[in-house]
This record gives structure tokens, sequence and C-alpha cells, in this order.
């Protein structure tokens, strides 16, 4: 017989409610690690879409992810000639604000290297990939357009030709697709800087970087120094482009978080220590009952400690189904991994671990004689 | 067969002005099917004298004996005295102090839970149990769904459960109205014939005295063996 389940049966409305009190904040614990997850994912998922070896940019920045960079499109066959280059393509992204049916469409184009790359490679869960050099896009769901629609950017309008899933820039902007030259035009309507290079006389197209694939059996760091020598530009790897991403845009928010987390975790555990501390206490007389009996100590401390791990589990529980329900609807990606899941749930069962110590150390100062002046 | 002794037993409360001798010198022995009775007023030291006997406490001197055996001497425990109570001793209180949690056959098998017997076994001793003191259709309720007199039978049973050499109990009528209370003795005295258990009884009640073997009165922290009313009156006529 279960006298921790017993004892939970009988006080089952208190238990569940305190239990879904404690699972909302536990949801909350498990949103953050997701909302840090998502930030983490959003801010890197073209870095690592673009899966390039080496990223040129501009000279004294730390690229395009990171901040503005824009070079002269020559940079691109210069590098397609430097030993060790398998293939060398442009890339090119700005930050876009156009109004469009009445709302502010903040999206981060991102030019195609067309007609080798036409998006294909995109994760498109509707229409298609770029067929035509000029005026289609391929946009992120979240920017909510339809396909079909008709967007105006700069002195152009473009049309929607396809849908993508899961493409979002590091501040949570959706991504839309368009090849290189239109991205060029659209820049150089828009964006002052792209204007004074084209009025400075260059007349290429400004691009942000150019992305370097290694030939094979060739080494990375080898090509690297190479483009090292250069004057006018930096290189980097993807990784290195990974951690200025995450080390300028989501490090604050993952020192914010964890902290947010951390505080939650201690509230957690105050509520379910002062839960279960009240609970024994409440059991004064039961417990001084089983003393009296001459029960081991043992099966008192595991009465505390099952109906504390019992809360916290069935809170997990809650946690989950709230994660189920409610973090799809939130506005940014939330995303809880196995790790996530595990981790929370180790964070739970330490918090009725630890919670049940109070109440324990209470249960074990209770005089079997209690039962008599009762 | 002794089942239960107390030797020389002091017990004191309190220092200097507030100093209560709460037992003095006090020598009780219980033999295996015999059912005695503590009587005297509040305050005489009943209750002290039941729970050093039940290994509750610790005198300030003297010696308890259970089946014999040596277990306390003054302030040292000569045995797992929790251990002692668990398979030796069964306890009844003024209150049924049934755990509200549990039903009547759950509440009397914590005691087998807590001796380590569990699942069919306990369950069948149990039910076993409860017939015996009348409850069987009363197993599945819940504390506060039987009667006072029904509650404190279920609390007997839950003393019986382990088949104790002592059941102590500490006014187990006072909440009983006289037919019950006759009828809680009248278990008692069953218990002891049928199962060879000593039994205890600290109590206030002169009309369920018929019931036991022995009679003790206390009084200061002494214990005396009891005179009937109608004794003290014979002498007086004489």
């Amino acid at each position: 017989m279960n006298l921790a389940l017993r004892d939970l049966r009988h006080q089952l409305r208190r238990f569940v409610a305190t239990s879904v009190g404690l699972g909302l904040l536990l949801a909350v614990v498990l949103a953050m690690g997701g909302i840090y997850r998502g930030l983490v994912e959003d801010a890197t998922v073209l870095v690592d879409r673009m899966n390039a070896d080496l990223w040129l940019v501009q000279r004294g920045t730390r690229g395009p992810f990171a901040e503005r960079s824009t070079l002269p499109s020559s940079v691109e066959s210069r590098a397609r000639v430097v030993p060790g280059v398998l293939q060398a393509a442009s890339f090119t992204t700005t930050t876009l604000q156009p109004i469009h049916r009445g709302r502010v469409l903040r999206t981060s184009l991102v030019g195609l290297a067309w007609p080798d790359e036409r998006g294909q490679l995109l994760p498109i869960v509707a229409g298609r990939a770029i067929e035509r050099a000029h005026r289609e896009l391929v946009v992120d769901r979240t920017l909510d357009l339809p396909l079909d629609e008709v967007v105006e950017l700069g002195d152009e309008t473009y049309r929607v030709v396809g849908i993508t899933e899961g493409l979002v820039a590091s501040g949570g902007d959706g991504l839309a697709f368009a090849t290189q030259s239109d991205v060029a035009r659209i820049q150089a309507y828009l964006v002052p800087e792209a204007r004074r290079m084209r009025g400075s006389g260059d007349q290429a197209q400004p691009i942000s970087a150019v992305m370097v694939h290694v030939a094979p059996g060739e080494r990375v760091e080898d090509v690297k120094r190479r483009f090292e020598a250069w004057s006018d530009t930096a290189v980097y790897t993807t990784e290195e482009q990974r951690s200025f991403l995450l080390e300028g845009v989501v490090d604050k928010a993952r020192r914010q978080i964890g902290l947010f987390r951390a505080l939650l975790a201690v509230v957690s555990s105050i509520v379910v220590t002062l839960v279960v501390f009240n609970m024994t206490v409440a059991k004064t007389r039961e417990i001084a009952l089983l003393k009296l009996m001459g029960a081991k100590l043992r099966l008192i401390v595991s009465m505390i400690v099952q109906q504390s791990l019992a809360l916290s589990l069935l809170a997990y529980g809650v946690a989950l189904v709230v994660a189920q329900v409610a973090f799809p609807l939130f506005p940014r990606r939330v995303i809880v991994g196995p790790q996530e899941l595990a981790g929370v749930l180790v964070l739970s069962i330490a918090i009725g671990l630890v919670a049940s110590l109070a109440a324990v150390r209470r249960a074990l100062g209770i005089p079997a004689t209690t039962i008599l002046a009762s | 067969m002794e089942a239960l002794a107390g030797e020389s037993l002091w017990k004191t409360y309190g220092r200097g002005d507030a100093e209560v001798v709460a037992l003095h010198d006090v020598s009780l022995r219980v033999m295996r099917g015999e059912v005695v009775a503590l009587l005297g007023p509040s305050g005489s030291g009943k209750s002290t004298l039941l729970t050093t006997l039940g290994l509750l406490q610790m005198p300030d001197r003297g010696i308890v004996r259970v089946a014999g055996e040596r277990v306390v001497d003054g302030e040292r425990a000569l045995a797992d005295l929790a251990m002692l109570r668990r398979e030796r001793l069964g306890f009844v209180f003024q209150k049924a102090n049934l755990v509200p949690f549990l039903s009547t056959l759950e509440n009397v098998l914590v005691a087998f839970t807590i001796n380590g017997v569990t699942g069919r076994e306990a369950r069948s001793k149990a039910g076993e149990l409860l017939g015996y003191l009348g409850l069987a259709d009363r197993v599945d309720h819940m504390p506060d769904q039987l009667s006072g007199g029904q509650q404190q039978r279920v609390a007997i049973a839950r003393a019986l459960a382990v088949q104790p050499a002592v059941v102590l109990a500490d006014e187990p009528t006072a909440a009983l109205d006289s037919t019950r209370s006759r009828d809680v003795m009248q278990l008692f005295r069953r218990v002891a014939h049928d199962r060879g258990a000593a039994v205890v009884v600290v109590t206030h009640d002169h009309r369920t005295l018929d019931a036991f073997d022995t009679v003790h009165e206390m009084e200061d922290g002494r214990l005396f063996p009891h005179r009937p009313a109608h004794a003290d009156h014979a002498e007086q006529i004489a």
C-alpha cells in the first residue's frame, strides 16, 4: 500500500491545482529554453544553409550576418582564380521594410546566384523555386504572403512564386529570396551606400560577401591563409560566422534568458517546498501515529519524497502539454528538443528532491507522543 | 507468562518549585491474557506510566521488560524500541486517530505495511481481523463514514494487526456512550482471551471495571491496588 498515493488521492483537487500552477511555471522555464534555441536556430539558419567553407566579407567587418558588409562584385571573380577554390559565389542580403497592403513587411532579402542558384535547395513548402531571372520572389511563411501575391520593392513589383518554412533572419524577420541582380536593383534604389558605390563610378553591383567552396583535397586553412593576404577583404570560416552571430546577436539574450530561467527554477523550488511542507504539517498526527506504531523512518521519508516528486513530475507533464498546445502560437519559434525536455525533467526531479528536504526534517522532528496530546 | 513489566519506575517533570513526580517508584507486572485497568484522576501519572511501558518515553530510573526481555534501563534503551513497538505492542487511544485518507481496510493494512507484510496476505489478515471485530461490511468506508464506536473498533483492529504481546489503551472509551464503552471493554477481554495478549487500559470509566482482571489506581505518581467503593463502604459499616 502506497501511503503517498493514498494521501494524494484524498486531496486530489488541491494536488492537481497545485501541479497545474507549478506546471505553468515549468512551461515558462521550458519556453525560455525553447526561445533561446529558436533564437540560435533563426540566427544561424541562413549561414548554415549556404554551406560555404569560407566567407569573404568587407574588411573591418565581421560579415553580413553580424553587421553591414559591402563588397564590389569583382571580388567574386577574383576569388574564383585563387588556388584551391572550387567555386565562388556572391552573397547579397539586405533588410527591407516596405509597406504592403497597409502593413510593414520587415524582411531580409537574400540574393541567389542565378542561374546556378534558384532556391532549389530551400525548404519550399508551397509553389516553386525561381525560374525567371527577374521579378520573382521566394518568401518565408512568416511573412504571411500568399502565392502569386505581388509585392512592390523599390521601383519594381515582384511576384511570390514559392513559400519556405523556418527561414528567418537573426532578428526574427522572415527571409525573402530573389536573384542577385534583382536584389542589387532593389538595393540601388533603397540603400544609400549602394547608391554611393554606383555614384563613385563602380558600375558593378555591390554584394554583401562572397561564399567560397574549397576544392576536394584542399585544406580550408590553407585556402583561408591565401585570402588573408588580401587587403580589402576579411575571410572567415562558416564556424566563425556562426560564432559572431551567437556572440553578437544571441549572447545577451542567452544570458538574460539564463538568469530568468534560474529565477523561475528558484521560484518553482520555493513553491514546491511550501506546498510539500504544508502537506507534511497537515499530516503531523498521521506521521506521529506512524512513528508511535514503530514505522521505520524510511517509510515516512519515502512518503514525503514520493509526494514531492509526484507533484514535480505531474507539473512537468502539465508543462509538456502547455508546450505542445501553446508554443506553436508564439510569434517567434520556440524549439524544444529532447535535450531541453530532459534538462527540465532533471530540473523538476531536482526541485522535487530539494523541496522535500525541509518537509522531511519537519517530519523527523515530530515526536510520536504528539498523537497522545491530539 | 510475563508480557510486560515495569520495575521501580521513576519519572520527574520540571525542576525546583515546578517539579512534578509523575512516576514514584512504580512497579507493575502484566501477564499474557490479563486485562489490567489503571484508574486515577487527571495528573496522577497514568498516561506517563502507559507511555513509559509503551516505550514512547524513557523513565529517569527503573526497568521495562517486554516478554521477559529487559529493553529499558533508566534512560538507556537496550533494544530497538521502534522495532519493539512495531512488533510487540499495539496502541489504542481516546480518539481512534484513524488516518483520514485511508479506508477502514487500509487503516488496518497500515500496521501490516509497517511490519513489512504486504499484498494478498496482508489484505486477507486485515479483512479477517475486521470480521472478528464486526466490521466486515465497513471495509471500504472512509473514517468519516463510521460512527465513533466503529472508528474505535477499527483502531483496535489496527492495534491487533501484528498480534501484539501487549495492547496499551489510553482512555479508549472516553468518547463513547455507556453501551459502546461496554462493547469495547468486552472486545478487549475477547482479545486477551482469544489471542493471549496482555491489555493495559487507562480509564476513568468506573462503569466498565468489571471487565478487568486487575485494577490499579494511581495517585500522585504512585500505584496502589484498587479499593472498590463498596469495600470502603463495608469497612465503614464494620
